[in-house]
């Protein structure tokens, strides 16, 4: 956007800082034109890109079981998902470019591993259960995320994340009613189901990062409203409201430790293999290779489209 | 560990410490297509409201685009779209004095107005 040149008194830093406070001591929203301190702007920038790419890379793991879905049915409705995903990464990007950042660069940056995506993606899906596993714990574990997100100081990723988490409702049922189904079917179905369990719970828990002793920075961006919870508070809630619907689907959370804290309410879990979590996160996961390669494959070899489009577009240009 | 990684990564946490760079490198920005914004109207009887915006090579694939990504579960019966660069803003932040003039109005608000509580239908 342009803005027409008024004439305005050079406003002094202090001044600028002060009002920016006052907005977010008042709880209102800052705006893409407002001003910011650049280390406000910078950590949007690295929270809501990275988000983008995990929505976008996270279209992988699901969508390899696009074309062996069971039936049209399920079929149709792990498209909507995955289709879902490809739309909450473009709204992310669409907040991250109210920053200054560019959606192509965004998509190099990633490509080049010089900007990440959540962990979580660089497991494989083994099974068909995985879907529904991924809806139920994946998906579950992102609303815990998203829904405090709603309420971020910053306009353009509140009003994003709102849209992101009407529909990530829809994405957790599909995945717990996926699950109840096989759970009604064959031995071999639950275990399935079983196996799948296993090998999503630790990585699930580890989407919420690490403990809080170990997040130097989450005190400032507190202060900035763009952190509500800390990373222990928001895994709590997602064990609390996860052990219950493991009951009632017949399934076995596979944490020995796990057990109810009577004083408290809360369930208390085992200790986190956070040396697996860095492991994955700096590359050396299951699947890390292939999903960029395949992302860059996306890039590259519909590029003939984009100049295809572009030339269309300026030969008929308006 | 060294940087920060925080849960507000939505789909999980994420690495949100300072070496992650953030600026776009000017060589590697494709100027390709233009930046549209997006306005949908949610039902008959109410305004087109700005939802975002996308990328397209030209207005109509701005539309097109614009209904996969934002009406997909009939969130509109109406959408426009139109170029970011040819919007014209009012001013870089909101306590501009554009709209000083309408602060010190206050007679155009019904409730400077004192009507005895009894007087019907006011
Ligand atoms: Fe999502
Ligand atoms: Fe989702």
């Amino acid at each position: 956007m342009t803005a027409p040149t008024l004439e305005r008194p050079a406003a002094d830093e202090a001044a600028l800082q002060e009002h920016f406070d006052a907005t977010i001591a008042a709880e209102h929203r800052i705006e893409p034109r407002d001003w910011m301190p650049e280390g406000y702007r910078r950590t949007l920038i690295r929270q809501i890109a990275q988000h983008a790419h995990s929505e976008i890379i996270g279209m992988q793991p699901e969508g390899d079981w696009l074309l062996a879905a069971p039936s049209l049915r399920r079929k149709a409705i792990l498209l909507a998902k995955v289709q879902d995903e490809a739309g909450h990464g473009m709204y992310l990007y669409s907040a991250a470019e109210t920053l200054g950042a560019d959606r192509a660069d965004l998509t190099d940056k990633l490509i080049e591993r010089m900007q990440k995506y959540s962990s979580i993606f660089n497991y494989p899906t083994l099974t068909y259960a995985d879907v529904g596993v991924i809806g139920w714990l994946v998906d579950g574990a992102a609303i815990c995320n998203q829904v405090p997100l709603c309420r971020s100081s910053y306009g353009p990723y509140a009003r994003a994340m709102i849209r992101i988490c009407k529909e990530e409702s829809f994405h957790q049922r599909q995945g717990y009613e996926l699950l109840m189904t096989m759970m009604g079917g064959s031995d071999e179905q639950r275990a399935m189901v079983q196996d799948a369990v296993d090998r999503w719970w630790w990585p699930s828990l580890m989407m919420f990062g690490p403990p809080d002793a170990d997040s130097p920075n989450s005190a400032q961006s507190m202060a900035w409203g763009i952190k509500r919870h800390s990373n222990d508070e928001l895994r709590q809630r997602f064990v609390d409201m996860t052990v219950p619907q493991a009951q009632f689907l017949g399934v076995t959370l596979p944490d020995p430790d796990l057990e109810f804290d009577a004083a408290t309410g809360h369930w208390r879990s085992g200790a986190i293999d956070w040396e697996e979590f860095k492991r994955v996160l700096a590359g050396d996961g299951p699947m890390n290779a292939v999903r960029i390669a395949r992302r860059r494959a996306a890039r590259d070899e519909n590029a003939w489209v984009t100049a295809a489009a572009t030339a269309y577009a300026e030969k008929h240009g308006a | 560990m060294s940087t920060d990684v925080t849960a507000e990564g939505g789909h999980g946490a994420v690495p949100t410490g300072p070496e992650v760079p953030t600026e776009p490198r000017p060589a590697r920005v494709r100027r390709d297509w233009p930046l549209y914004e997006v306005f949908v109207r949610g039902k008959r009887g109410l305004n087109h409201v700005h939802v975002g915006s996308l990328h397209a090579a030209d207005d109509e694939m701005a539309v097109d685009a614009a209904r996969d990504l934002y009406t997909r579960r009939n969130e509109g019966v109406s959408i426009w779209v139109v170029k970011a660069a040819d919007i014209t803003a009012s001013s870089p932040d909101e306590k501009d004095p554009l709209f000083a003039p309408s602060g010190d109005k206050v007679y155009r608000h019904p409730t400077f107005y004192e009507i005895p509580e009894d007087v019907p239908h006011m």
